[in-house]
């Protein structure tokens, strides 16, 4: 027989190799996946993780990695701080579609007007935008003990529908003959989040998720706050006696992950993305929670995980065109990834024993 | 703007129409929040059921062998979480993100040669002479046989959970996870069942709004049904009758803004649209501040040893 037993500390190594588990997991049966949908599995496999990478067009696809990637550690590292300590922010697709219209906004209100001061304004504005997006369902938790999982995600639906008014209406191109959609701010100097390095796909929204893994890194491993966050996940109780105020870090890690998930859409409308669409947030918010539990809440496996699921992006996108396999089942791919994951970690904090249990 | 052109008895018979897939997806989480797990994937199972259910219908003709199909769709999602939280003990708020996640993807994967077909239509039950009385009879006796049931499961669950032995079983399981693993009750079995009932209704649901409601099939067309009757539950304190009281209020809502876009106010359609998000909310607000209804054990993880 076989019966799980508690571990009496979380396993390192498990903690560790449950997301390379899951991967793995996730090839073998996404491959199982495609080869229902009638693709070869291997070809599959090998255009979604190896061409982004080193197939003939990588040269094309490597700086899109970055493009990708960005938002997704933007978000992921901000969310990871909640996660942490118990505070569920699940609407960070919101707190995105935000910033990227405070930002996009502040933009189109000095057009044409060339300045080097717009930019960091647009990027003043778009924090601001995904702030006070987060800090609705902060302020709820905090004074009434409203559930923060069911009002942040609202406030995604009640986003999308701001951003459709915005695109249909107020911040609609006077010059665009009526269709729907802002100007584009990639033809606005100003306001251009251009590349950094012509072509490598490096912009300031990849450099602003850099700092923010450093930043999560020295925060949660040097700083009393990081200890706070930690300390209020792992025991409650104990964190109360240390004298950590609970309102305040609510407030703290809500504010923080929809700060960085208002930068994140800030710098995709202002570079990649160029203008203000109907359509313009595609679920970077949600794949951010499965990098978020894919790299371990920890900013370094945040970064390679992010890079992971870009990869899974471009790779998608790249099957999709090439062999015909349907955008949606990359959707699933990443769905299957987290629950991979979730099941794996099963042996870090439990290990499975063959025989009869001892009595007690 | 013409308010006049909202008929009041089409207006009720519709609000009827537009709460039930929130009653069978509200209820269904009822029943599992009831047994102390917190499943967060009703979202998932809603679309998974109204694709199940969307494809039956159309393949076979009939829309009741449809939401057999649904049922069945959203109970197997359901058995994922299970699975995720009985088995493998993992975080009951991220398990229910990851059937969300997976459900909307594997649904449009699923989905792909639906889009723009309609479905067969379900006919309405017969109910002879009552359905002639004037404004009684269209509002009450002009539906579908899957709208009453929702109405009989609302009572169904509400005698279960009070005067049956299974149902106290199911509230024991919820307050008191260890006390009721040490009277002997298997946990994880009841558990399991209560999701799996729970992924059912939330299928049924679903395959209310793609076969009935709206009635044809687009990718994420439940657009947030599910977390707002997750909302619901906390709304009715784990109380069914006034989880039917919520959700046929919520089912004013939509239909109201509905009519409303439809009326022509001056309005813009965006801000109709958001209000039934924002006065979710507002509810939210208003009735968390007393928790004291909540099954001790909700969202708890358990397991024998600890």
């Amino acid at each position: 027989m076989i019966r799980l037993e508690k571990r009496p500390q979380a396993s390192q190594t498990f903690s560790w190799a449950a997301p390379v588990l899951a991967v793995l997991a996730t090839m073998v049966f996404g491959g199982l996946l495609f080869a229902a949908l009638g693709k070869d599995p291997l070809a599959s496999i090998e255009t979604i993780f190896w061409q982004p990478l080193f197939g003939d067009f990588a040269f094309y696809y490597r700086p899109q990695l970055l493009i990708k990637g960005a938002p997704l550690v933007l978000i992921a590292i901000g969310l990871s701080l909640g996660f942490k300590a118990g505070i569920w922010n699940i609407g960070a697709e919101g707190q995105y579609i935000m910033g990227a219209i405070f930002g996009a906004a502040t933009g189109l209100a000095f057009y044409p007007t060339e300045s080097f001061l717009i930019f960091p304004l647009m990027i003043l504005a778009g924090a601001l935008g995904g702030w006070i997006w987060a800090m609705i369902p902060a302020l709820l938790k905090v004074k009434f003990g409203t559930n923060e999982i069911l009002v942040s995600l609202m406030l995604v639906y009640v986003a999308e529908q701001f951003l459709a008014s915005m695109a249909l209406g107020l911040l609609k191109n006077p010059e665009g003959f009526g269709f729907p959609g802002s100007r584009n701010l990639q033809q606005y100097g100003s306001a251009h989040n251009a590349e950094l390095i012509t072509g490598s796909g490096m912009h300031w929204g990849v450099v602003a998720a850099l700092i923010a893994v450093i930043f999560a890194y020295m925060l949660l491993a040097r700083h009393r706050l990081g200890f706070a966050i930690r300390v209020t996940g792992e025991a409650p109780r104990a964190a109360k006696f240390s004298g950590v105020n609970p309102t305040r870090l609510v407030l703290f890690c809500m504010g923080m992950s929809g700060l960085l998930a208002g930068l994140a859409g800030m710098f995709e409308v202002a570079g990649p993305s160029g203008q203000i669409t109907i359509d313009f947030n595609v679920g970077y918010g949600f794949t951010a929670i499965i990098v978020a539990f894919l790299g371990r809440l920890h900013p370094i496996g945040i970064l390679l995980a992010g890079g992971l699921m870009a990869l899974t992006y471009i790779g998608g996108d790249i099957a999709q065109s090439q062999l015909g396999l349907p955008a949606a089942a990359i959707q699933v791919f990443q769905g299957m990834l987290l629950f991979f994951l979730l099941a794996f970690d099963l042996f870090t904090n439990y290990r499975l024993r063959l025989g009869r249990a001892e009595a007690a | 703007m013409d308010l006049s052109a909202i008929n009041p008895v089409l207006f009720v018979a519709g609000f009827l129409i537009a709460a039930t897939p929130l009653i069978f997806a509200a209820l269904g989480e009822l029943v599992v929040e009831k047994s102390g797990v917190l499943n967060l994937g009703v979202e998932g199972m809603m679309i998974m059921g109204a694709i199940c259910g969307f494809a039956t219908a159309v393949e076979t003709g009939s829309p009741l062998l449809g939401f057999a199909a649904a049922a069945l769709g959203g109970a197997l999602l359901s058995l994922l979480f299970a699975f995720l939280t009985q088995i493998t003990l993992a975080n009951q708020v991220a398990s229910g993100l990851a059937l969300t996640l997976f459900g909307l993807g594997f649904s449009a994967l699923l989905g792909q040669s639906y889009v723009g077909i309609k479905p067969p239509r379900l006919a309405e039950v017969n109910f002879g002479p009552l359905h002639d009385i004037p404004v009684i009879g269209p509002i009450l006796f002009s539906h579908d046989i899957i709208l009453y049931l929702g109405f009989a499961l609302v009572v169904a669950v509400w005698a279960m959970l009070k005067f049956t032995r299974a149902g106290l079983i199911l509230r024991a399981v919820g307050e008191s996870h260890d006390a009721a693993h040490a009277l002997g009750y298997k946990v994880v079995r009841i558990r399991t069942l209560a999701i799996m009932f729970g992924g059912a209704c939330a299928g049924l649901g679903g395959a209310y709004i793609s076969l009935i409601r709206v009635p044809q099939w687009t990718e994420g067309m439940t657009a947030g049904v599910g977390w707002i009757a997750l909302a619901l539950v906390v709304f009715a304190s784990w109380k069914p009758w006034r989880l039917l009281l919520g959700a046929y209020l919520f089912g004013g809502i939509t239909q109201l803004q509905l009519n409303l876009q439809g009326a022509g106010v001056a309005i813009p359609v965006e801000y109709l649209a958001m209000s039934p998000y924002i006065i979710t909310i507002l509810v939210l607000v208003v009735l968390s501040a007393d928790k004291s209804s909540a099954p001790a054990s909700l969202g708890r993880t358990f397991h024998a040893s600890s």
